[in-house]
């Protein structure tokens, strides 16, 4: 019998398993795209109102995010829109705004707003945000870091929706002023806030 | 065991110039060198004179002179021998003569295929058919097989079902590796070059236990072809050009063996495709570029040989840039509208998403035969696979970093022995032990979807055949695996509680605070596996064949069943895995019954395969997160049983005209509430006709009808919250495409160059009536339809 031979293959076999193994140590990823805040400024003549959200684990994590919402905002008033966001997984807090301005033609913010005649309109340019070629050779899509919000007469409860779309078709019907419907690209951003209008 | 008996008659001059008296004589006997069973009427010529041995194997040659002959030994059902012996010296001689066909020295595949199981349902596919899909992938041809399917991303991402199972469940060994290339993932296609393949046999079930014994799909075993213990030299080069993508192939094999039994062989593939088409539209980026190598070197004797085999596959797959979507309002967008929303110009490019994967194989295997005994085989192989996956990130740059960047190395030793010396029965035993480390890098900047981790597995298997009488074979096996896996796992802390980890878990946290809310784990598991099967098969009535077989078999969760946590960004859905995953177990009862007679040959061959604690991954609910709504897909137990039945006819009642007709179909259910199992293949039935014509030549044409009926039984959708439509809506993300029905058209013709080379030309055209339709089992149903036209232009030359 072949007793020897397989007696020998396992002895060979254990070495090999015993020389391979290796004590790497794993080492955390903290995932780099993520967002956890979005904070919208909206100020007014008379009043400034704060939407923002915060998730602790961001998208890959099972935490929901945490909305805020200062108050109410005042019907027949037009505010001045900024947003900001932020990885604050990172230290120090990552500005992910920075990176959004850097790549201003492939993101665009859409604002989606129900029952509460709210109208928003862009405030910024692609261009804005390139010093060096400037708003004279066109890039004067929209991206919608900076916009106006105004209310009507109508006042109630709604809900004020956030989309940041990366690689959108800015060129695509309606797009450009502010409608999604065309927009394609994937969401880098998509929050609805319960907001009311007194 | 009427096997094509192989004449290799060589005629040797041999110097007849002597002055010696003719009077000596030569005697001895023949002799199986398996088993040392004296072969009677065995033949030894020499000098145009041929002696037959007696009952005995005894042989006695007068007359001979006192120089030099050779002798050529001759059998049926073995090799023959050339033997030269000095008279002078020499007066008795036994010759021993390997009275099996040995596998090795096979020369070509033709008639009849020698059989891997004695009792399983199991069927082949030749050099004529992959040449076929020369231009297409292993898991494409595979579906010429009656019960084999396949599960698609596009139509470059091509994993094999068996029977309604894939993945991890269907063992794929090639050219005698098992392949390890991460088969967990449901886009990740195999790694193996079909023009490297002589031949690919699938056995439908876990009953070939010398490969594994957790194949509860099936086995597929992939050979090259044969370089013959001659002297010679030959090859192959097949080219291919196809409308559909604008690409095509090219491939080419060489092959040189000598007579003392030292073979080279080395074989290379180029292939290029750009978008593909749907009948309507440009499917933007699913352009594909692929490159294969493969290397052999060895030696073959008559009783020990050796070889080294290199293999290197490349492959970079551009992934549907529509079936990139951001949440779930993207996909039911997809679903509701039908197009898909990014439609480009034709282009060679291949852009995010895509997939780059490289899969090297070395292998260094040895045989000896024993006299009286049989063989002993042991091999180690070692196998790398790097998988990168690009995807859209938010910037260009971080574009340029893959999201996910794994690295697989496995090292396995297996030997085996065979013992053939009786003639009643054969017995196989066998050890194989495997080391495997996978390491997920961590500068992607995404967390891993797989994580870190060694494996280790050991295995050992007893199997015999036992040949009662010319009709009645039994076969049977037992086989014992061990795993064990040591993964470095992250988790959010988040995740980690309302998974209920906390209570259960709390032994493998290693490092509670690693920042980034995640904590760090090392889990640990230990699975025994028993795999066993029993069979039968009976031929009676000359042409009528019967099999039955029982397999039993267990598999342990694979890594992505077990630590999948996470967004998975190229399929837009949160993916978790389940550390509580047990293993599976599997019945499988498989019986076919067969009749051969030329005229009508058919097969109908039914199943039912019994899971408990069968491993699925369904869509369960939507997970809220700041870039909306994710369907979530758990991974979960049940008990499963499916049962189907695969048939085949084949009419040859003209000598020109032949017909062929399968229809196969699977009812997977879960037994406990009666719904059905998620992916099951859909009924398929195919017909095709042939006509063809030796004399014109060996011209023939085909037409092929393939009806796929639509997937009736499927489980429920979800409801889901969208934001766009401000409610709960029902999401359509298991609801089957309609039916559909594809002609293809297949036709060639076949030249003579010389007396050495043939040219062969093909031609085919694929969906001929360019008809829209989507298949169930493609993942990117969602968003574009399935292939339109496509012709094929083949041409090959061997030499």
């Amino acid at each position: 019998m072949n007793t020897n031979k397989f007696l020998s293959m396992i002895a060979i076999a254990g070495l090999v398993l015993t020389s391979c193994s290796s004590d790497d140590d794993s080492t955390v990823v903290n995932p780099e795209e993520v967002i956890t805040t979005m904070t919208v400024n909206l100020v007014s003549d008379s009043d400034t109102v704060t939407l923002s959200f915060f998730d602790e684990d961001g998208a890959d994590g099972p935490t929901a995010p945490v909305p805020t919402v200062s108050g109410s905002l005042s019907a027949n008033t037009t505010y001045n829109g900024s947003i900001t966001i932020l990885n604050e997984t990172e230290d120090p807090i990552e500005d992910i705004t920075e990176e959004v301005r850097d790549e201003a033609d492939e993101h665009q913010f859409f604002f989606i707003s129900e029952n509460v005649g709210i109208t928003t309109a862009y405030t910024d340019r692609e261009c804005d945000y390139d010093d060096e070629a400037g708003c004279d050779n066109g890039n004067t899509n929209p991206v919608g870091l900076t916009f106006t919000l105004s209310t009507s007469d109508t006042t109630g409860d709604g809900t004020l929706r956030f989309v940041l779309r990366h690689e959108p078709n800015k060129e695509a019907e309606g797009v450009a002023e502010g409608n999604i419907a065309n927009a394609g690209g994937d969401a880098d951003i998509d929050y609805t806030f319960n907001i009311s209008v007194q | 065991m009427k096997r094509n008996a192989l004449y290799i008659v060589f005629l040797l001059v041999v110097n007849h110039v002597f002055t010696q008296d003719c009077d000596k004589t030569l005697s001895g006997r023949v002799i199986d060198f398996h088993d040392g069973v004296p072969l009677e009427g065995a033949a030894i010529t020499f000098n145009s004179t041929t002696i037959k041995t007696n009952s005995n194997g005894m042989y006695k040659i007068s007359g001979l002179c006192a120089t030099s002959y050779a002798f050529t030994i001759s059998h049926e059902d073995c090799n023959s021998q050339v033997v030269t012996i000095d008279i002078n010296e020499v007066s008795k001689k036994d010759f021993y003569l390997e009275h099996h066909l040995n596998e090795l020295q096979e020369i070509t595949i033709t008639g009849e295929n020698v059989n891997k199981t004695i009792s399983a349902q199991e069927e082949t596919i030749n050099e004529s058919i992959i040449e076929k899909y020369s231009s297409a992938s292993l898991g494409d041809a595979l579906k010429e097989i009656t019960g084999v399917s396949s599960l698609n991303t596009g139509s470059t991402i091509v994993k094999p079902i068996i029977q309604g199972l894939s993945g991890s469940r269907v063992l794929i060994s090639n050219n005698g590796v098992r392949m390890q290339d991460m088969e967990w993932g449901d886009e990740h296609a195999p790694n193996i070059d079909i023009n490297s393949a002589g031949k690919v046999t699938v056995i439908k079930g876990a009953s070939a236990l010398k490969y594994g014994g957790d194949a509860i799909g099936g086995v597929i075993l992939v050979e090259p072809s044969k370089v013959p213990v001659k002297d010679t030299l030959f090859g192959k080069t097949i080219v291919t050009g196809a409308s559909n993508g604008r690409g095509g192939t090219i491939s080419s094999e060489l092959m040189k063996g000598y007579k003392n039994g030292l073979f080279f062989k080395a074989q290379g593939t180029l292939k290029r495709f750009g978008d593909l088409e749907a009948p309507d539209y440009i499917l933007s980026n699913t352009g594909i570029s692929e490159k294969g190598v493969s290397l052999a070197l060895g030696v073959n004797h008559f009783s020990s040989g050796w070889d080294i085999n290199y293999s290197f596959f490349d492959s970079k797959i551009g992934v549907l840039e529509a079936s990139h979507i951001g949440n779930l309002d993207d996909l039911r967008n997809a679903i509701n509208s039908g197009q898909p929303d990014i439609i480009r110009d034709f282009t060679y490019d291949i852009e995010n998403p895509r997939q780059e994967v490289t899969h090297h194989l070395a292998k260094v295997k040895y045989f000896k035969r024993f006299e009286k005994l049989g063989k002993l085989t042991t091999q180690y192989d070692f196998q790398h696979n790097q998988r990168f996956e690009f995807d859209l990130r938010r910037t260009e740059e971080r574009s340029k970093i893959p999201s996910i960047d794994l690295e697989l190395s496995t090292h396995t030793i297996t030997s085996d022995f065979f013992f053939d010396a009786n003639g009643t029965y054969n017995l196989s035993t066998g050890i194989m032990a495997r080391y495997q480390n996978n390491f997920a890098d961590p500068s992607t900047g995404v967390r891993r979807l797989i994580p870190d981790y060694d494996k280790y597995d050991l295995g050992a298997f007893f199997t015999g055949e036992l040949f009662l009488n010319e009709s009645l074979t039994l076969d049977a096996g037992v086989r014992y695996d061990f795993n064990h896996i040591d993964a470095q796992k992250f988790y959010f802390i988040s995740r980690w509680e309302l998974r209920g980890y906390d209570e259960d878990f709390s032994d493998i946290v290693v490092d509670r605070d690693v920042g980034g809310s995640q904590l760090k784990t090392n889990p640990t598991f230990d699975y025994h596996n028993i795999s066993a099967t029993a069979g039968v098969q009976y031929i009676f009535r000359n042409n009528y064949k019967f099999r039955f077989n029982y397999a039993l078999a267990q598999r342990a969760p694979n890594p992505s069943e077990l630590f999948s946590d996470g967004l998975h960004h190229s399929a837009a859905r949160i993916e978790l895995g389940d550390l509580r995953i047990k293993q599976e177990l599997s019945h499988k009862i498989s019986m076919s019954l067969q009749r051969d007679n030329n005229l009508w040959n058919w097969e109908i061959a039914p199943y039912v395969n019994f899971i408990n604690d069968y491993i699925l991954i369904e869509p369960i609910t939507t997970e809220l997160t700041i870039r909306g709504a994710f369907p979530v897909w758990e991974y979960r137990q049940t008990n499963a049983r499916l049962l189907g039945v695969d048939t085949k006819l084949q009419t040859n009642l003209h000598t020109n005209w032949q017909t062929d007709h399968r229809f196969s179909i699977v009812k997977g259910i879960e037994t406990k509430n009666d719904i059905p199992l998620i992916n099951m293949p859909p009924a398929n039935f195919v017909n095709k006709i042939t006509f063809s014509q030796q004399r014109w030549n060996f011209f023939y044409v085909s037409l092929e009808s393939q009806y796929f009926f639509r997937q009736n039984e499927f489980p429920p959708n979800i409801e889901v919250f969208s934001p766009d439509a401000g409610e709960e809506v029902e999401l359509a993300i298991n609801t089957p495409p309609e039916a559909y029905h594809l002609l293809n058209l297949d036709s060639g013709v076949e030249f003579s160059v010389n007396e050495t080379s043939k040219l062969n030309i093909g031609f085919s055209i694929q969906n001929i009536a360019n008809t829209n339709y989507r298949n169930y089992l493609n993942r990117q149903r969602y968003f574009a339809d399935d292939l339109g036209r496509n012709f094929l232009l083949r041409i090959s030359i061997n030499y």
